[in-house]
């Protein structure tokens, strides 16, 4: 009597212990992304209403190198981060640079582009780019940004910061005359902004800014701390695609230039 | 509950305290100073009178402030002709955007509230004053105003209310107000939950002054609808 009641005890914690890991180990079947769409070229929407650009591409390869279905959920940025610990999505693929700050709320891949911040300004208002030249001037910014912390950070008592909820927005106000200057992402800037008929009176200035403590180690992919087999999946994805060529491909379809860093 | 991030944040939070009530107040004031002549317009049974207020009240009543808001500030900057008139010095200014929408807006609700008021007056009054050989503007200005405000008080102060929730829509156009600062702490500290219920700590607080005030308001107005006290001297 005793030994058949061990066994049946033994049995009972092995089934539990069973369903347990199966609760577990997720097997990511399906991996929801977390995109932004009003950041060109590495997101945006078509007229017609699809997510399109790098970022998107790039997400749709990373999910397929993994054998996995995708399913895209277009999120404002200010709160892609949140939305990701309230499991809206599993993984945020949005340009979203790694920093100390972030990953203090959440876990990281390693890179999949790095590219430098610039500022942008009407051609011929910054002659001699430096703090002195910026003071008194209206910058403008993403909300939530590595830029805006850094412009916060080293500007903040100089300038005037104007936040916006997406890029497109400060566009918008740079080019009524609202803002004198924005700061951001070099390469959205230019492929986004100062390529189109609407740039055309903008020019870059300053120097190419990448100091670590603001601008992190390049764009990753976010992911909550405690997927953290999701990661490694991420991790070998990346490597994947830039071995078999998929990532060279969906680079040249937007860019002249090696967006990957070294 | 991080009470750090509140602390660290407080003064942003006043900040937006300050530009939430200007812009509440300022756009208030205007408005309801627009809506008396404006509501006594659309009262009028000359439609060339009457036709233009319905048409701006039918607009501003019919399309949420959020769009407003935009066709004034995103909209009005795109065209050369207004950036490059005088009308720029101000339309730059995403305050001033915000203002002017806000302004725009509570007057045509406040029109419909007191012109609701204006339509509720008791015709034997009207005819009483008319006994009497009053004018038409001194009708309005002793008779029909004073009991159209005393109707609309109540549908008043909820629009009030309205307006203050409303200004949350000023944080979308780069104003930092409440919701602003908010925003702000939610992105510097990736903390919805503490930013947020900082900021509806502060509405309510506001809320519940404006229902206080108000009591006191219709405490006064409605004196002569409350039972008559006799004082303890009067019936010795």
């Amino acid at each position: 009597m005793q030994g058949k009641m061990k066994k049946l005890v033994l049995i009972f914690i092995v089934v539990l212990l069973a369903f347990a890991g199966n609760a577990l180990a997720k097997e990511w079947k399906v991996v929801r992304v977390g995109v932004e769409g009003a950041y060109p070229p590495f997101s945006w929407v078509t007229p017609d209403g699809k997510l399109e650009g790098f970022d998107i591409d790039i997400a749709k390869a990373l999910v397929k190198a993994m054998g996995a279905k995708i399913e895209l959920v277009p999120q404002d940025w200010d709160g892609i981060i949140p939305a990701l610990l309230a499991k809206k999505y599993d993984a945020i693929i949005a340009s979203m640079s790694i920093t100390e700050e972030r990953k203090k709320k959440v876990a990281f891949t390693k890179k999949y582009y790095q590219t430098p911040a610039k500022f942008i300004a009407r051609k011929g208002l910054i002659k001699k780019f430096s703090r002195e030249a910026l003071k008194g001037k209206t910058i403008g910014v993403q909300r939530a940004t590595i830029h805006d912390r850094y412009l916060t950070d080293n500007y903040g008592k100089d300038v005037t910061i104007k936040r916006y909820g997406t890029q497109d927005e400060a566009y918008l106000d740079l080019t009524a005359g609202r803002c004198d200057m924005l700061l951001a992402d070099s390469v959205a800037l230019k492929e986004g902004f100062l390529k189109k008929p609407e740039g055309k009176d903008f020019e870059f200035v300053g120097p190419n800014l990448t100091d670590k403590k603001w601008f992190g180690e390049g764009a990753g992919i976010a992911i909550r701390k405690e997927d953290k087999d999701l990661v490694q999946k991420f991790n070998a994805a990346i490597d994947k695609i830039r071995a078999d060529g998929t990532y060279k491909k969906i680079q040249d379809k937007y860019f002249d230039f090696d967006v990957y860093g070294d | 509950m991080d009470f750090s991030i509140i602390a660290d944040s407080f003064g942003l939070y006043i900040q937006g305290l300050k530009t939430t009530l200007q812009l509440v107040f300022i756009s208030l004031a205007i408005g309801l100073s627009m809506a008396v002549p404006l509501a006594v317009f659309r009262t009028s049974k000359n439609r060339l009178i009457s036709g233009p207020v319905r048409a701006y009240v039918y607009f501003f009543r019919g399309t949420p402030l959020l769009v407003q808001m935009f066709i004034i500030y995103y909209g009005l900057g795109q065209f050369e002709i207004v950036r490059t008139s005088f009308l720029w010095v101000f339309l730059k200014e995403a305050y001033v955007c915000a203002l002017l929408a806000f302004t725009l807006n509570t007057a045509a609700y406040t029109t419909e509230i007191i012109r609701g008021g204006i339509a509720g007056t008791p015709i034997g009054e009207i005819e009483a004053a008319k006994s009497v050989g009053m004018s038409r503007g001194l009708m309005f200005r002793r008779i029909i105003l004073p009991g159209a405000f005393r109707r609309a008080l109540p549908a008043y102060s909820n629009e009030v209310i309205f307006m203050l929730h409303g200004s949350s829509l000023a944080s979308v156009i780069t104003i930092i107000d409440i919701t602003g600062a908010a925003r702000i702490v939610n992105s510097r500290y990736y903390s919805p939950y503490e930013a947020f219920l900082t900021a509806a700590v502060f509405y309510m607080a506001i809320t519940f002054t404006l229902v206080w005030l108000f009591k006191k308001l219709e405490h006064r107005w409605y004196a002569h609808l409350r039972p008559q006290e006799h004082s303890a001297a009067a019936a010795a």
